[in-house]
């Protein structure tokens, strides 16, 4: 049995007015287990907290129930007075009869009732309570950025700045992601280049941060604070340490006919390559699908103009295991796949390309060293065709496009449009709009200046046929404004194509037990105040791996994770709340439903022995809360058929006591 | 009128099985519809009136004949809204307006005569004035 | 004074990041509403178990109200989802025992809503009052 001591505030006359407070602490002495009554003005003053800890000396209260204002004003406040006094701060209870009661009932009667009964209900909670303490974890001060684009490396570099060892893992044989690939940036026309490049140097440069290239998480285990990480290297075949990025090798290499990844298959690289000049690391990486020496091997040309001795034909995948306090992801975008939609003629003609193969087109590193040429033939294009929203807002079949509007491509169009008119102000351009969508600083006066200073042609319709035809494209298209069917003889079409995450992210969110939306994007724990934060704690979200995101907002929310990333791992041991879900593994069936439910992937499965009737030993799977993931929802506690799953500080039992408490 | 016009519009919506209001108005369905020349209305359009009720013109509009029924707006739309199952309902519209305008039973004998084969008098009852 | 008036006993169950807060707010407010709305604070929406629900009923509770974060609003991301489900079966459940179902409510109600707390509460408080005494579910070994 406890010994609860019940105080009741006056909260001057705030209470005192409506509630007959001498009647309240009266009513609830006979309450099963108080021992202690009183009532005073203000119970939060010093004066008040101090009748507290006195009275919990003075009759060893193990219990106590305040009657005053909403335990979001003072909760905390008793709990600390609980804790002066010795007592378990999960000990208090607050009865709410300020907000809830004197406040919002005007006659004293009825006030007084109901305070009574609140009262009567925080005891009955407080008998059942148990002391609680906080669980503590240690933290790993490291920090894993899955993803080098430009989230990756901002994330990396303010993570880095406050002190904090970061490493960062990428799929491709450099860091930079889709940047890199890009010309210039709206709305102020600055080269991509110029702007990412010197970050990436930074990147390479601070001894805080290592850079996993042309590598992969394979494994992830463990929880916020103590995350486990596999990290596969793959074998590029070349030794990373002494390889100088000279290039010798990729002139030399005879293997010539393989698709640039980099330029989007426009022009070809060696099977030895480095994607770009200004790649990070630079350091040469074999292709082995297309090199000789590697599937047959004859050949051997790198190796002996390599005069560093870098090439390592035998090199295999190499598994680097670390532990890591905190994970950001930021494993970006892509376009998707033009395969459905055969009505642009993507698949059967060079000359329609994409938005992003147009950057390359465009950019002086690119296939065409910046000159705009036809794909096809390199003839210099009269006439230009842009369309929008291709596979974006397309809610006609999921496999075909994506319902959502992808955010940058009206902005992307109008300066690419604006930067032929520029350069080539002898091309026509169109760009075929449903709606331009320019929220954005300068943007709407960017979109304006393509149209009043440059003349693009933007016409409201969408084309809904391109037809190949000699050397020509036939592209017809709906102009709603002028009521018009329009056949345009174009020479190049460039789609602005949806985009959509990255197909790395769904087998990742799985193994980080973060939560994703229907089209792969990883959701955030709350849609506006907790923005870069994944619901699964330690797992950070950063750039177009959370939604479509220019770059100015990518750096924005990049900056917010690793500042987030930083308030994790400046801490040294992580103090987790205490009312979390726990199973009574004796009644467990191990079913899976509270895994199922949980939103954080705070329940694992473990197979546990138990002793049986006739001294046996059975294992059985039993759920296992993790408490440092754990925040406390209860939405296992109600799925839970067997009834194992309950909520500390807000048990079953308790909550039946006041429902109890309150009908009686 | 107005209300009679929208109760026309309600049923072709009902009938075509079509929801005229998931169409964002981008036209492609026109901007892809190889009869668009021939037409009055254009795809885009009969969606559009079909939503606010304007039926009456579109009914007595020869658009509704020059549809070719391809196709193409139904395949390219990327809201999924099928402008041709809409043509093709306010064709049907039109046709169950002449309903109350069979031929009249009395003038059926006078129109006979001796070769007329009985199946064709007999279809004669079911067909419209004019 | 007031003899055999009827007070309907009314079982609120608010989550602590809005409703809670919604309830607070309405104090702030000083918007009134009935005393015989009786709050208790669960950490989400989703912890009130069915069984809550059948025992306020059982003890002889004429009405129960949980409230929550609006859909989408949820602290716990999807706590409010699971509650709009598991409450959809459970109140037909109840309609199918004879228990009318306005006696049962869901309610979205933010930290800002204190006006649509109280209107909520009147409005509620209201209809429970002319239903009447909940017999059909009451447990009459829990009178006293």
């Amino acid at each position: 049995m406890q010994r609860i001591g019940v105080f009741v505030c006056w909260c001057g006359s705030n209470i005192a007015g409506t509630v007959d407070v001498q009647a309240v602490s009266e009513a609830l002495k006979t309450e099963p287990g108080v021992v202690f009554f009183t009532n005073y003005q203000y119970m939060c003053s010093q004066a008040g907290q101090d009748i507290i800890i006195d009275a919990v000396k003075e009759h060893n209260l193990t219990g106590i129930v305040v009657c005053s204002c909403s335990p979001r004003m003072h909760e905390a406040t008793f709990r600390k007075t609980a804790a002066a006094a010795g007592l378990n701060p999960y000990m208090v209870e607050i009865a709410n009869i300020r907000e809830q009661c004197s406040w919002v009932h005007k006659d004293m009667a009825s006030g007084t009732e109901k305070a009574i009964i609140l009262g009567k209900a925080a005891i009955a909670k407080v008998n059942l309570n148990a002391p609680l303490t906080p669980g503590e974890s240690p933290v790993t001060k490291r920090a894993l950025v899955i993803g080098g684009g430009i989230a990756g490396i901002q994330t990396a570099l303010d993570i880095a700045d406050a002190g904090f060892p970061v490493d960062i893992v990428e799929t491709k044989p450099t860091i930079g992601g889709k940047m890199a690939q890009l010309d210039k940036t709206f709305p102020t026309l600055d080269c991509a280049a110029c702007i990412l490049t010197p970050k990436m140097v930074d990147v390479a440069q601070n001894d805080k941060i290592r850079i996993f290239s042309y590598s992969e998480v394979q494994e992830i285990k463990g929880f916020v604070g103590n995350f486990d990480v596999t990290i596969k290297k793959k074998a590029r075949f070349v030794k990373e340490e002494i390889c100088t990025g000279c290039g010798a090798c990729v002139e030399k290499c005879p293997m010539k006919k393989i698709p640039n990844e980099f330029n989007l298959g426009m022009d070809n690289r060696r099977a030895i390559y480095i994607p770009f000049a200004q790649a990070v690391p630079k350091v040469a990486t074999i292709d082995p699908s297309a090199c000789n020496m590697l599937k047959n091997g004859k050949c051997g040309v790198c190796s002996k103009v390599c005069t560093a001795g870098a090439i390592d034909y035998t090199q295999k995948d190499e598994f680097i295991n670390e532990k890591y306090g905190a994970i950001v992801v930021a494993t970006g975008f892509n376009p998707i796949s033009m395969d459905k939609f055969d009505e642009y003629a993507y698949n059967q003609s060079k000359d329609v390309i994409t938005s992003l193969e147009f950057e390359r087109l465009t950019n002086a590193a690119g296939p065409t060293q910046g000159k705009l040429l036809r794909p096809s033939d390199l003839e210099h294009p009269h006439t230009i065709v842009f369309v929008q929203c291709v596979g974006s807002r397309c809610a006609a079949c999921a496999e075909k496009g994506k319902e959502y509007c992808s955010k940058i491509c009206c902005m992307y169009t109008a300066k690419h449009a604006m930067l032929v008119r520029d350069k080539y102000p002898d091309t026509e351009v169109y760009v075929f709009y449903i709606d331009v969508r320019t929220p954005g600083k300068n943007f709407d006066e960017f979109y304006r200046r393509a149209v009043e200073e440059y003349g693009v042609k933007y016409i409201k319709g969408m084309v809904g046929k391109v037809t190949p035809e000699g050397n020509k494209l036939k592209v017809r298209a709906s102009d709603l404004i002028a009521g018009k069917q329009l056949n345009i003889d174009a020479d190049l079409v460039v789609l602005a194509v949806a985009i959509e995450p990255d197909k790395s992210a769904r087998p990742l969110a799985t193994m980080l037990t973060a939560s994703m939306d229907t089209n792969d994007f990883f959701t955030e724990a709350h849609p506006k105040l907790r923005p870069v934060e994944s619901p699964t704690a330690g797992v950070f979200l950063s750039g177009a791996c959370q939604g479509p995101k220019d770059i100015p907002e990518t750096v924005s929310q990049a900056s917010a994770a690793a500042s987030k990333v930083i308030g994790l791992l400046v801490k040294d041991k992580l103090k987790g709340n205490p009312c979390i879900a726990s199973a009574n593994e004796l009644m467990c069936n191990g079913c899976s439903t509270c895994a199922n439910v949980c939103p954080y992937g705070a329940i694992t499965y473990i197979d546990k022995e138990f002793p049986m009737f006739d001294r046996t030993m059975q294992t059985r799977r039993v759920a296992q809360v993790n408490p440092a993931v754990c925040q406390g929802c209860g939405a296992c506690t109600v799925a839970c058929m067997s009834g194992a799953m309950d909520l500390r500080g807000f048990a079953s039992s308790q909550i039946i006591a006041e429902v109890d408490a309150i009908c009686r | 009128m107005h209300n009679d016009s929208r109760k026309i519009a309600d049923e072709i919506i009902l009938r075509s099985g079509v929801n005229p209001r998931r169409c964002m108005k981008c036209g492609k369905c026109s901007g892809t519809c190889p009869a668009y020349e021939e037409m009055e209305y254009h795809p885009h359009e009969f969606v559009y009136m079909v939503e606010s009720g304007e039926v009456e013109p579109l009914l007595n509009s020869k658009s509704l004949y020059m549809c070719l029924s391809c196709f193409a707006c139904v395949d390219r739309c990327p809201r999924g809204v099928e402008p041709a199952k809409l043509v093709e309902a306010v064709r049907n519209a039109y046709l169950r307006q002449q309903d109350n305008k069979h031929m009249n039973a009395d003038d059926v004998p006078a129109k006979l005569d001796d070769d007329l084969p009985q199946q064709a008098i007999v279809s004669a009852f079911r067909k419209y004035r004019k | 004074m007031q003899v055999n008036e009827y007070k309907p006993l009314i079982v609120a169950f608010c989550c602590n990041w809005c409703s809670y807060a919604g309830a607070d707010l309405a104090g702030n407010n000083r918007l009134n509403y009935p005393a015989d709305v009786k709050i208790i604070r669960v950490p989400c929406s989703c912890r009130v178990n069915p069984m809550f629900i059948l025992r306020a009923f059982q003890r002889g509770a004429d009405g129960v109200i949980i409230c929550g974060c609006h859909p989408g609003d949820c602290h716990y991301t999807s706590g409010n989802y699971y509650t709009r489900r598991r409450m959809a079966l459970l109140f037909s459940m109840l309609d199918f025992l004879g228990i009318e179902r306005e006696r049962t409510r869901l309610e979205w109600v933010s930290a800002a809503e204190g006006a649509k707390f109280a209107a909520t509460m009147n409005d509620f408080a209201e209809t429970v009052a002319a239903l009447g005494e909940n017999k059909r579910l009451e447990d009459l070994r829990c009178k006293k």
